[in-house]
């Protein structure tokens, strides 16, 4: 699964980091980093982070 | 024991925490019946541009929409939910049609606060909660303006943030000391400088005795005795609970809908409630009962709710995490977690004057019970990992 992050949406609030780590975190210039391609066993957490996003900057691009 | 039948989930508020409630309900399973009821006409959208992207111009209503991905949920919108009957378990709407539950979830959040002072109902003067109300300050926001806005809240500030980047000229009156009370002092003196900064004139120690005019406003008069010309006025005045509706169905109603730690009312097991509207213990103030008005919590709590719903009452489980808010102003990014309001000492950690990045943290009784960050999301973070886990917060 593809996950993609609008970085201009994006505000760094790091929902998405508490929700699934190991998919996002904030480096140290508060700019998010993610892995754009997830493994599926991993879809529960992504969808956690996409409706805990409050900019809605997260989505999943299925292939 | 045999399970009660959980045929029919019904949701009242379709907002934030509503709309999180039915998708957290799909996702665990539930396959019955699912309504929303919402008095707002609209879909579930956003709120917080509406003080901020909105009003600015650089967001369209249409990009207030929250997405539904494949909700299938009956709505029944444009129409409030008017009374509940628990014995019946059923709630009857504005219209009469009645709507029979098993579970209930209440999520009808606030509302502004009104001001009944004289000239409130001028033209001109606004107030800000619902997407009508920004679309209506939108359109007193030209550049030249003059627009006065009463309280120094997150609203209130964010609005002045955003009129001054449309070259309204704007000033913030409001009785407490300095914006941003919940934040303390000390980082209320920083909000005030960024303010000053951008052009804002605030007027701190004061409050208002009238909005004059005749048949717009045009005038505000202030309790020292002072005016302030005016274009538009804007009451920023804080929030109050909907809770009106529920008046005689023994919910205990207290700061909102009081709640335990699983969001389930203290009077009925059938009945919880999520977001703006419930209060609920809180771990960092001795389990004591607050509502808190914060994006993140109404999200997180629909999202427990719809859960914790379809669960028998011993096996749901608490929402412990600690409150999580952000407001934009200006170019600084204020982000808090816990409960600053409540520390009885709020001390700066880390400062960068030529930037203006800063993280503070508050404590109560010697115990973290909060942090502040201005432009530093990712000390933030740090901070909200310890919180959570020293209230053993589980997602
Ligand atoms: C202008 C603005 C900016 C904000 N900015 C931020 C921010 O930057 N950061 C942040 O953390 N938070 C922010 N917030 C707060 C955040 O938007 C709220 O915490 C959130 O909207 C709460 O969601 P809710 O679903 O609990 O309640 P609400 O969003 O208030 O929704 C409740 C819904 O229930 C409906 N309703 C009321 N009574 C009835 C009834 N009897 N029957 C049926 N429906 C009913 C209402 O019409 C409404 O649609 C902002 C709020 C506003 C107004
Ligand atoms: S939750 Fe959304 S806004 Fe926050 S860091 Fe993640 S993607 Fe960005």
């Amino acid at each position: 699964m593809k996950v993609h992050v609008d970085m201009n949406l994006c505000q760094s609030h790091g929902e998405c980091a508490i929700v699934a780590p190991d998919v996002f975190h904030l480096g140290d210039d508060d700019v998010l980093v993610w892995h754009d391609d997830v493994p599926e066993d991993r879809r529960a957490a992504v969808e956690e982070a996409v409706n805990a996003c409050p900019m809605a900057a997260i989505s999943i691009e299925d292939e | 024991m045999s399970t009660p039948r959980l045929d029919r989930l019904v949701i009242v508020g379709a907002s934030l925490a509503g709309l999180r409630a039915a998708q957290s309900a799909r996702k665990a399973g539930f396959e019955g019946e699912l309504t929303l009821v919402g008095d707002e006409r609209h879909m579930p959208y956003t709120r917080p541009p509406l003080s901020k992207d909105l009003l600015a111009g650089s967001q369209t209503v249409a990009d207030t929409a929250l997405r539904l991905a494949k909700l299938e949920a009956g709505w029944r919108l444009g129409q409030p939910a008017a009374k509940l009957d628990r014995t019946a378990h059923q709630l009857t709407l504005a219209d009469g049609t009645t709507l029979p539950y098993d579970r209930l979830i209440l999520a009808t959040g606030c509302r502004a606060r009104q001001w009944r002072g004289p000239g409130a109902e001028l033209d001109g003067v606004h107030t800000l909660r619902t997407v009508e109300d920004a679309l209506a300050l939108k359109s007193a926001l030209t550049p030249g303006t003059r627009l006065v806005i009463v309280g120094a809240g997150f609203i209130g500030c964010e609005v002045a943030a955003s009129a001054r980047k449309l070259g309204l000229e704007v000033t913030v009156v409001d009785i407490a000391p300095h914006p941003m009370l919940p934040l303390g002092a000390e980082l209320g003196a920083r909000c005030a400088a960024l303010h000053e900064r951008h052009g804002v004139q605030l007027r701190c120690g004061v409050g208002i005795e009238a909005i004059l005019g005749t048949d717009r406003a045009e005038a505000v008069a202030l309790s020292d005795g002072g005016e302030l010309a005016a274009d538009a006025v804007l009451l920023a005045l804080g929030a109050e609970p909907n809770v009106e509706w529920l008046a005689g169905s023994g919910i205990e109603i207290g700061a909102g809908v009081v709640c335990d730690a699983t969001l389930t009312s203290t009077v009925d097991a059938d009945v919880l409630a999520a977001g703006d509207l419930a209060a609920w213990p809180q771990a960092l103030a001795d389990g004591q009962p607050m509502r808190i008005e914060h994006w993140t919590v109404a999200a997180e709590h629909g999202t427990a709710a719809g859960r914790n719903a379809l669960l028998a009452p011993e096996e749901r489980l608490p929402h412990t995490q600690p409150p999580y808010f952000w407001s934009d102003q200006f170019d600084c990014k204020i982000q808090s977690v816990g409960l600053p309001m409540l520390a009885d000492r709020l001390e700066i950690v880390d400062e960068e004057p030529d930037t203006g990045r800063l993280i503070a943290t508050g404590e109560r009784h010697g115990r973290l019970v909060a942090a502040v960050a201005f432009n530093h999301a990712r000390r933030l973070m740090d901070y909200r990992t310890q919180l959570a886990e020293s209230v053993g917060a589980a997602r």
